[in-house]
């Protein structure tokens, strides 16, 4: 069962083509991510599929519904996480989400939720007084509390320091075992790597690659070899890494030299999204 | 009709929470008033002058809750997010509109009877005779202020400026209109600007039924020109009026 499915969706601001017809499909129970740089169109794409925005081109279908047209029954189901939101800062976390639970018909406890997204100690605490990254965490609890089959959640860690970022990964990896499908975008790649079963590349509002992390980086079959040599740094890069690293040190051991540095590495997803990003960028 | 209860009750405690709005749009009028009525004493247009500036307070009040406050609620909830976040709920846009000024008009409510009191107690004021007419006046104007300020929103960019550019709106309104005092020696320039704003109209319905004891249907033109800026308020917030924060 899809629980997302796009197909050829574009969208114009003006002149300005955002989305140039790209198509995608998540499963249920499915941590898909959307990853590419600022401006690729990413929230442009979340956004049409929560219902906020409206598409110029092409057919989407979220839970078996049209989001442009979607009424409440859809909402119901939906949790979202926007890019960008404060909530009241003179209520309590605890008074938050009992506000938010108010509006579904079969919201999730409260205190369970609470307890989920790690706010326990801060129940009775006011808004305003919660650091950044508890914020971010009380938005995803007020995404959580009407107990949603689909969570949008759009960059959910930007701007966290490490720990806090291992923190918010431990708890979607949680949301993920409670079955629930999950679209995440974000601009970081070890995030999209660590918590997404597929993922799709875009740039300039065009889907260039998509597949499991482990599919992307296989696509390209290109190991690096580095080394100094007189003090200057030697990339190799090879399709056959056995061969030239044996030729290498065989050269090195005869001279009776030292390969300074040397260092072997597969490309990591980081690699192939910059050279992907870079081809295109040409 | 469950969601709203929900939300008048959210609405209620999250504007008597906040210091800015219990201090600002409930308690300024009456401040206003405690003041004035010390200040003025003897009589207004052959009126005991603390039943005058009750009336000029009432009607102040309605363009300072209904008008000012409801449109800085509004800007700063659409700027930090809050209406967009809501809308990704189940919870009917309509249904949340209708709360928010529900709301408003029980806090308009109470700070009238607050008035009331705060008159009878400092200045022996009598309570009003034609409560219903009464009622039904105040109800026109906070409606006619609500609709103006939904409309306004959509031209207040930043929650920065917002109360500035209320403040500078709501103030010279209401000394036009007469909230202060009377309007007789003002230059003609001033009292044809205050001819045309809605607030004066509010102020003579008022007057009319808590000073010289007519009843609401006593002042049709009043009542046609109030309706007519509520009409003109609706029209125009339903073009302009956004969930949405600017962009950038």
């Amino acid at each position: 069962m899809s629980a997302i499915s796009v197909r050829d969706l574009r969208k114009s601001y003006g002149t300005y083509e955002a989305l140039r017809g790209i198509s995608f499909e998540i499963k249920e129970g499915e941590v898909f991510g959307l990853l590419g740089p600022n401006g690729a169109g990413k929230t442009t794409t979340i956004e049409i599929l929560e219902g906020y925005r409206t598409r110029d081109g092409g057919d989407v279908e979220v839970l078996g519904f049209d989001p442009e047209r979607a009424g409440s029954a859809f909402r119901e189901r939906i949790g979202v996480v926007l890019q960008q939101s404060q909530l009241w800062p003179n209520l309590t976390v605890a008074e938050t989400h009992r506000m938010f639970a108010g509006y579904y018909e079969q919201p999730r406890n409260v205190d369970e939720v609470i307890t989920l997204v790690g706010l326990d100690e801060k129940r009775d605490a006011r808004v305003k007084t919660l650091s950044g990254g508890q914020k971010r965490r009380l938005d995803l609890g007020v995404a959580l509390v009407g107990d949603p089959d689909l969570v949008f959640l759009d960059e959910p860690t930007t701007g966290f320091d490490p720990a806090a970022r291992r923190a918010a990964w431990d708890m979607i990896r949680s949301l993920r075992s409670l079955g629930k499908t999950i679209l995440l975008t974000t601009h970081y790649l070890d995030e999209a790597e660590q918590l997404a079963d597929r993922l799709a590349v875009l740039r300039e509002g065009v889907i260039i690659r998509e597949g499991t992390p482990a599919e992307l980086t296989g696509g390209s079959n290109e190991t690096e070899i580095r080394y100094r040599k007189d003090g200057h740094d030697v990339v190799v890069r090879t399709t056959d890494p056995t061969k030239s690293l044996h030729k290498l040190t065989a050269e090195a051991l005869a001279e009776g030299r030292e390969l300074e540095g040397l260092s072997v590495h597969r490309p990591t997803l980081e690699d192939v999204y910059l050279s992907l990003t870079a081809e295109h960028q040409e | 009709m469950r969601l709203f209860r929900h939300q008048l009750k959210w609405e209620q405690r999250l504007f008597w929470r906040s210091r800015e709005s219990a201090v600002f749009v409930f308690l300024f009028p009456i401040l206003l008033f405690a003041l004035l009525t010390a200040v003025y004493n003897g009589h207004i247009d052959g009126r005991p002058a603390a039943q005058v500036l009750l009336a000029g307070m009432i009607g102040y009040g309605a363009a300072n809750t209904a008008f000012a406050g409801l449109a800085i609620t509004l800007v700063s909830r659409r700027e930090i997010g809050i209406l967009k976040r809501i809308r990704a709920t189940p919870l009917p846009p309509a249904v949340y509109l209708t709360a928010v000024l529900v709301s408003i008009m029980i806090v308009f409510a109470i700070q009238v009877a607050s008035l009331f009191a705060l008159g009878r107690f400092l200045k022996s004021t009598p309570w009003p005779s034609h409560v219903l007419s009464l009622v039904l006046a105040l109800a026109l104007g906070a409606a006619a202020f609500a609709a103006l300020g939904l409309a306004i929103t959509g031209f207040i960019r930043s929650l920065e400026g917002s109360s500035a550019v209320l403040n500078v709106i709501v103030l010279p309104t209401a000394f036009l209109s007469g909230s202060f005092g009377q309007t007789r020696h003002y230059p003609q320039v001033l009292r044809a600007i205050g001819d045309v704003l809605p607030l004066k109209y509010l102020l003579d319905l008022i007057k009319g039924i808590y000073l010289h004891g007519q009843q609401f249907w006593d002042k049709p033109l009043a009542i046609a020109v109030l309706g007519a800026w509520g009409l003109f308020g609706m029209a125009v917030a339903l073009r302009t009026f956004r969930w949405e924060p600017r962009e950038g």
